[in-house]
């Protein structure tokens, strides 16, 4: 047992954090909110590391993975939190992607994994339906067979960044007779440009743009576009599911996180002196520090097991768990120690360019919206009640 | 980076596991918690048989040529067994104190007797209003002719009842609570003025207070610098908080076991517990703790030979961690058996009280936590202006 890195990771980090710094697109890209960047702006640096190679390290490599270790994995996500990238999003890259390379036809890998490695097609995720959350199997939305064609027709909700998308995959109901809910489902990828698509806007109550409602009416989708075989799409959905979990705990963006907050409690005060020397405030930053270190080194052990060809298994709805309750706690902390400045409310209200004097300080702006959006994270993927029912299921057989 | 054990400690955790299956189940135990010497000796010689006592101990110093993983592997094994012998005082405590500090000629006479099993240590270094300052001593040694003359009582020394000598910990110089003045010495037990009260504790071990009264100790006695020897004594109670946490994970573990076996078997309702919803759950988080107390356990042990801030950070936020977790699962564990978590006659309540006294050795959650948060707070640029 040894915590060390080899000289070989050692030297790994190295090119990361110089490859990073030599092409990571900042003056493009800004440091803005991540939901009000454009479709460009998102893209930017998934395109540049498809060129490179490293746009989807954890795929096969015969499919264009890199071939990394999971530390190598590790010290790159470590090295991308440092310096605050905008990461290709997951839709394409650890969901639709490992489902197509795994139980799609070689048309379809040929057709649909050069766009995704490349950052030219973006991917959105048709699973919620607003009667279908947790219980994602009750879902509504049906294909029904015509010729060459499913039709297809339903609501999906919760979906994210869809206005900016190409494509999306779905589960939709092929068998309304079948035995088992979960029996009658399939996993078929649609257009978004096809006709019938309608996607709206939902605002959250951080005042974002980042969830839309997809109408679908009527939409033909062609039969090659189904995966694998029709009604056993929850089979892919399940795999899909456990392949979010793992990278979700976020421990990398949380460690760069804690020390944001503490250079924001440095800057503030309290009774005149920093709020990060207060001993109620500075123990509250303790306990996350400790409890981030647990999450870190589970996270660690997990990976370890991978690189022993153990799959991330049920374990991983601890990182999911704790992942998401350290992001939410973070979260909390950093709006709490922005103090009155946590109130301005800056969205879509014009700054640039303004002559009047800014308002509080620029780490202030996005404080309470992101505590606001990062609500979310204990609800979705499964939400952590779920994850809590699938170790109870699955780890302690109750 | 690395977290797979060698062949020795798997081997070392196989066959303790099976010694503890063996020869302490519960009803052994407790009949041995119960008699009057409240260990077993011949238990110590079969542990010293096994290797366990010089897992830790490097080749050139008779030693297996292993380190505080190996401490941590029997721990959790010691752990799961709710074993009752003094392992952290003995070995991890006064062997470590040898290993880092002793003379050649102290490792001779004691740290072998203490790897084959013929002497064994306690570790004196509490005092009744000392808390958990290992620096706040009102024990003196006063110089007297070549050697010393130690004055003072010691608190709640885990082992005492069965040791055969005492590392203990006085003051050579300085006031009370001062970094600077402490040293580190051997003490028979036997010696003439050393005065034990004995008792037992309520997690199934034996302690002493321990009152010298003009006790004199000769120069060779004393262990690394004189005046100097705090920084030995919080490198020692940090391989010994670290040896506590293994142990946690141990007791932890079965705990827990035994919760989510209990609820599958007993029935409410027409239904086994473990059925419900609000109980599952709960039992979620109870493997969710202990999870990351292994996680925290191997963190910590792994950063023991770190430079001191970082050690001591580690250890802290193991301790914090475990601390929490030990009593959030052994709450848990008693709630869910209901009526039957409360009797003595259980074996889950054991290791509830167990999970709580570690909490209360080397410092509790509030002492880690104040103590990781004044190490952070050192490692802040100064403040402006």
């Amino acid at each position: 047992m040894n915590l060390e890195f080899s000289p070989e990771e050692v030297a790994f980090r190295k090119e990361v954090r110089q490859f990073i710094a030599d092409n990571y697109p900042r003056d493009f890209i800004g440091d803005g909110a991540r939901d009000d960047l454009s479709r460009e702006q998102f893209l930017a640096w998934h395109k540049i590391l498809g060129e490179k190679g490293w746009s989807v390290p954890s795929w096969p490599v015969e499919y264009g993975g890199t071939g990394w270790t999971p530390t190598q994995k590790y010290i790159w996500s470590e090295e991308n939190a440092r310096a605050d990238t905008i990461m290709p999003l997951p839709f394409g890259v650890s969901m639709v992607g490992p489902v197509i390379y795994t139980f799609g036809n070689d048309e379809q890998k040929a057709r649909h994994l050069p766009g995704i490695r490349s950052g030219d097609v973006w991917w959105c995720q048709g699973y919620s339906e607003p009667g279908a959350g947790s219980d994602l199997a009750s879902l509504k939305t049906t294909a029904v067979r015509d010729g060459d064609h499913y039709i297809v027709n339903g609501q999906k909700t919760w979906t994210t960044l869809a206005q900016h998308a190409d494509w999306g995959f779905f589960l939709v109901r092929t068998d309304p007779d079948a035995a088992k809910p979960q029996e009658g489902i399939s996993f078929l990828l649609i257009d978004m440009n096809s006709p019938g698509i309608e996607v709206k806007p939902i605002i959250t109550i951080d005042g974002g743009h980042e969830v839309n409602e997809t109408w679908l009416t009527d939409v033909r989708v062609p039969v090659e576009n189904l995966i694998g075989e029709e009604n056993k799409g929850w089979t892919y959905a399940k795999f899909l599911l456990a392949h979010e979990r793992s990278g979700i705990a976020g421990v990398a963006r949380s460690k760069r996180g804690v020390e944001k907050l503490k250079e924001i409690a440095s800057t503030e005060l309290l009774d005149g002196e920093p709020l990060i020397r207060d001993e109620d405030f500075s123990r509250k930053v303790s306990q996350l520090e400790i409890d981030l270190s647990a999450l870190e080194f589970t996270e660690l052990r997990t990976l370890a097991g991978e690189a022993q060809g153990k799959g991330p298994g049920p374990e991983s709805s601890i990182l999911k768990v704790k992942g998401t309750e350290i992001q939410q706690r973070l979260t909390e902390l950093t709006m709490e120690a922005v103090g009155n400045y946590a109130a301005p409310y800056f969205r879509g209200f014009p700054q640039a360019g303004s002559n009047e004097y800014p308002i509080g300080p620029d780490y202030a702006h996005a404080a309470a919206p992101t505590y606001f959006n990062m609500r979310k994270t204990s609800i979705y993927g499964g939400s952590n009640e779920i994850q809590r029912n699938i170790i109870s299921k699955m780890i302690l057989g109750l | 980076m690395d977290f797979n054990f060698s062949e020795e400690q798997t081997m070392i955790r196989d066959s303790l596991a099976r010694l503890i299956r063996e020869k302490y189940d519960f009803d052994t135990r407790r009949g041995v918690v119960n008699s009057d010497a409240g260990w077993r000796p011949e238990m110590w010689a079969q542990f010293a048989e096994l290797g366990l006592l010089m897992a830790p101990f490097s080749e050139e110093d008779g030693g297996l040529g292993g380190g505080a993983v190996d401490a941590m592997v029997v721990m959790e094994e010691f752990g799961k067994g709710l074993v009752v012998e003094p392992y952290v005082p003995c070995v991890v405590c006064a062997g470590g104190a040898l290993k880092h500090a002793g003379s050649e000629a102290q490792k001779q006479e004691y740290l072998s007797a203490i790897m084959s099993g013929e002497k064994v240590f306690a570790f004196a270094y509490a005092e009744p209003r000392g808390r958990y300052d290992l620096a706040d001593l009102e024990t003196t040694a006063t110089k007297s002719g070549a050697g010393y003359t130690l004055n003072g009582h010691k608190a709640v020394v885990i082992g005492a009842p069965w040791a055969s000598h005492l590392l203990v910990s006085a003051r050579t110089a300085g006031s009370r609570r001062e970094p600077n003045g402490i040293s580190l010495f051997i003490v028979d037990k036997s010696a003439s003025g050393v005065v034990t009260r004995d008792y037992p504790t309520v997690d199934g071990r034996r302690a002493s207070e321990v009152h010298f009264e003009n006790v004199s100790v000769p120069a060779e006695a004393v262990v690394g610098e004189v005046d100097g020897a705090l920084p030995l004594i919080e490198r020692v109670a940090d391989e010994a908080t670290a040896a506590l946490c293994a142990e946690a994970c141990g007791t932890m573990g079965v705990a827990h076991k035994m919760t989510v076996e209990y609820s599958q078997q007993r029935k409410q309702f027409g239904t086994p517990i473990g059925k419900f919803q609000v109980l599952q759950h709960r039992m979620v988080d109870m493997f969710m703790e202990h999870e990351q107390s292994i996680s925290m356990t191997y963190m910590a042990t792994l950063k023991l030979d770190e430079p001191e801030t970082e050690r001591k950070k580690a250890v802290s936020a193991a301790k914090v961690r475990i601390g929490q977790a030990g009593r959030f699962v052994g709450q848990e564990a008693i709630q869910i058996h209901g009526g039957m978590g409360m009797t003595e006659e259980l074996a889950v309540g054991h290791y509830f009280k167990r999970m709580t006294m570690i909490d209360h050795e080397f410092g509790n959650v509030d002492h880690h936590l104040k103590r990781y948060t004044a190490l952070s707070a050192e490692e802040l640029p100064a403040a402006a202006e």
